[in-house]
């Protein structure tokens, strides 16, 4: 899919210096610049009250921008209605009209465009077939499961063929398995039919699997716009590493820098680290390290090696979760696959960690 | 499989499902006895008195009760030629009966309802019994045909044979300006007494624009209760629920005030020159003081359903609809008008109902040409007292709305009215 991209608009979807506020005093949506390109899935990922939706209704046409533009394909449409923009969306909880059946439901945006009956028809087909609900056509959506909900929203989203289809949380109501089967079922059809989609949630799985880019957002503005892996293995600030994944911190301040190392003073101690956005000595940092780039007594060499004593082993199954009092954090988790199992994990024990400096972020201070 | 076709059994040794009904027949006496109250408490203040008012409706026992011999020995003729002797007999015979208890006054009363005439010769054969003129050892027919020519007449022993069921269809009849004539056929009063048909004509015609008025009024105002922050909906709906709070004669008489030639809306209309001071407008006493009245009264009883009705449709069903591509029109008219039509239906029937039995307003500001049939019930319960023609209005007002029930039912679906 990504090989036909480059040939594509990059800008099918642009925010232009948008803002948005609802009582003229706080905003809510602060000077987004945002870029989507044509055929990409891109998930709006934040915290309740980040502004993620808000983006999204003003895209969609309920929210007007205070200041700024939207461009749909190069045409503004700050002045378009929402019926006249061709967007698809899936609601958080369906939406789907409970007086109508499964095939009227689908039909609606066809008719209301007056399509043919035969072509109604055909393309009403091919959408059930599409999220595997041929023969539905007839029930209410009230006979319907959660999921099957679920996936006649997403079909009746896409039936009239739009250029760009929104999700506004469309998983939330589902429980876990199903909710992760639905992940990749809507990424397969995103893969299939090529669709520019935009996606909102707040929940960080969702967003990695399922996303070509990840907008997080936080305070109205949009902290990092990468990859799924960027986004997680390389966060640009504090806010992201925090959100993404799990993460352990430590504050500090810079003591001596050069190009790709930097020496962080800690409370009790000293660690090198990869300064990320800090410039000279004497900067305020946190410094981020990733659970998993933390290893039990490393044989491989690494320029961080300190000694932790355990204070909880939590058992998860196919990894055993170590929290360590390390250099005045009690809260250093580790993650230790339970394939190595000569480890001595006891409370109380202390134990060597290392991490190599390249993998402990110094980003801004909280 | 086997466990299907066996039967289960309590560690008892007592079949499961025996057990399981000794234990559900506790709690459904218990159910039963605390729906009781109210159950009794319905069939004694409903059931019971429109049973009463069925049966004083169609009652016609009085008369039956007063000449019973005479009744019994007309059952054999055949009502061409003047009955025989044993008919005249115990005509007589009956009648003394009555005349020593005094009640032949009400004979005659009830007689020249059935045919005009019956008071003279009924007085004139009072006084011959009263004289004993009559001399029973003679041809008594010969005697009585003697005291007036009317007793000669066979129309008239027809008349009183015709009131012998003891029940009678005759109020109903009048209270559609018909009656029996003297061939037992139902027919219509003369043009200028039908008075009762035009009431029932006016009384469904007040109740059905009442209804669409309400529905009109009361359709944006629930939209904007269901739509509104909770702040702003809550002082809307305690400006709706007010009148509620009202007397309904304090609404009533104020709006008396207000439409009255002299009234406050006249003067507003005289002041900004809308019209001349010596042609003010009527606006009460006619059908317009009564339609403007009931639709304020009748007003919340529209608006509570409907509002209930659309407190449940989620605001994201109008986005959907929108952003599916469907004008904002469509989107109102396709999706959110159908998932409204419950509460419209329960609103609609309620103030219809309502409406079509309403009373007090009518009856202040309605004047001659706004009155309702419910208003002619009163009058005949109160001043007139004749409560079986009352009843018979009532229950033909009942058997009105029930039809509209079924009506709806076959229309709409009573499963899908919503009160709330």
């Amino acid at each position: 899919m990504f090989k036909h991209q480059m040939s594509k608009n990059t800008e099918f979807v642009k925010f232009d210096k948008v803002d948005k506020s609802y009582d003229g005093k706080v905003l809510v949506v602060k000077d987004l610049n945002l870029n989507i390109s044509e055929g990409e899935f891109i998930t709006m990922l934040g915290p309740s009250g980040s502004g993620k939706t808000t983006c999204l209704m003003m895209l969609a046409g309920f929210e007007t921008p205070t200041n700024g533009e939207i461009y749909l394909d190069s045409n503004p449409i700050s002045n378009i209605p929402p019926h006249k923009r061709g967007i698809g969306m899936v609601f958080q909880n369906y939406a789907l009209f409970p007086h109508m059946t499964v095939y009227e439901n689908l039909a609606f945006p066809l008719r209301v465009r007056k399509v043919q009956k035969d072509e109604i028809d055909k393309k009403v087909d091919k959408a059930l077939s599409m999220v595997s609900l041929s023969g539905f056509e007839s029930r209410m959506p009230a006979q319907l499961s959660g999921g099957q909900q679920q996936r006649v929203a997403v079909a009746r989203a896409l039936v009239f063929d739009p250029a760009v289809v929104l999700m506004d949380e469309p998983l939330g109501a589902l429980d876990k398995n199903l909710r992760e089967s639905m992940q990749y079922e809507i990424k397969h059809i995103h893969e299939n039919i090529g669709v520019t989609v935009v996606y909102v949630t707040h929940d960080q799985g969702e967003a990695l699997t399922m996303s070509n880019r990840i907008a997080v957002f936080n305070d109205g503005k949009v902290q990092q716009l990468s990859s799924p892996d960027k986004l997680y293995e390389e966060p640009v600030n504090s806010f992201v590493a925090e959100f993404i994944g799990e993460n352990n911190t430590f504050g500090g301040e810079v003591t001596d820098i050069s190009k790709d190392v930097c020496k962080v003073k800690l409370q009790n101690g000293e660690i090198l680290a990869n300064p990320i956005s800090v410039n000279s000595k004497g900067d305020k940092t946190t410094v981020s390290i990733r659970p998993e780039r933390a290893l039990i007594n490393p044989k491989d060499k690494m320029d961080n090696n300190q000694t932790g004593k355990i204070e909880e082993v939590i058992y998860h199954g196919d990894h055993t979760r170590v929290r360590l009092d390390l250099l005045g954090n009690k809260e250093f988790i580790l993650k230790v696959p339970n394939s190595s199992n000569e480890l001595d994990l006891k409370l109380g024990n202390e134990i060597k960690v290392g991490w190599n400096s390249q993998d402990a972020r110094a980003l801004d201070p909280k | 499989m086997s466990s299907e076709t066996k039967q289960i059994l309590t560690t008892d040794g007592i079949p499961l499902e025996i057990s399981l009904k000794k234990a559900e027949r506790k709690n459904k006496i218990k159910a039963f006895l605390l729906v009781a109250p109210l159950l009794l408490f319905l069939i004694i203040t409903y059931i019971f008195p429109i049973g009463e008012m069925f049966t004083r409706s169609i009652d016609d026992k009085m008369i039956t009760n007063m000449l019973p011999k005479t009744f019994k020995s007309m059952e054999t003729w055949d009502g061409k030629e003047l009955p025989s002797e044993e008919v005249f007999a115990s005509f007589l015979s009956d009648f003394k009966i009555l005349v020593e208890k005094k009640e032949h006054g009400k004979l005659a009363q009830r007689l020249n309802k059935e045919k005009n005439g019956f008071n003279t010769i009924t007085k004139k054969l009072f006084r011959q019994v009263k004289r004993n003129k009559i001399d029973e050892t003679q041809s008594i027919k010969e005697q009585i045909m003697k005291v007036h020519k009317r007793w000669r007449n066979v129309e008239y022993w027809q008349a009183i044979k015709r009131t012998a069921p003891p029940y009678t269809s005759a109020k109903y009849l009048k209270a559609m300006d018909m009656y029996l004539n003297e061939d037992n056929k139902i027919t219509q009063v003369s043009e200028d007494r039908r008075i009762h048909r035009i009431l029932w004509l006016r009384t469904v015609e007040v109740a059905f624009f009442v209804t669409v008025f309400c529905f009109l009024m009361g359709y944006p105002i629930a939209h904007l209760l269901a739509t509104l922050p909770m702040k702003y909906s809550n002082l809307l709906m305690i400006c709706v629920l007010l009148p509620f709070w009202t007397s309904l004669l304090v609404r009533t008489a104020s709006w008396m005030i207000l439409l009255q030639q002299q009234g406050v809306v006249n003067d507003f209309f005289v002041m900004i020159g809308l019209v001349a001071e010596d042609n003010r407008p009527e606006m009460m006493y006619n059908k317009v003081g009564t339609y403007v009245a009931m639709t304020q009264i009748l007003l919340p009883f529209m608006v509570l359903p409907l509002y209930s009705v659309m407190k449940t449709i989620s605001p994201s069903l109008m986005r959907a609809g929108k952003s599916l591509g469907g004008t904002p029109f469509v989107a109102f008219w396709k999706v959110y008008f159908p998932l409204t039509i419950p509460g419209i239906g329960a609103g609609c029937l309620l103030v219809f109902i309502l409406a079509i039995g309403y009373y007090i307003t009518p009856a202040l500001v309605g004047g001659a040409s706004g009155t309702l049939i419910s208003n002619q019930i009163a009058y005949h319960m109160k001043t007139t007292l004749d409560w079986s023609f009352a009843s018979a209005m009532g229950l033909m007002l009942l058997g009105g709305v029930l039809v509209i029930y079924w009506l709806y039912n076959k229309l709409v679906g009573v499963d899908n009215i919503k009160l709330g």
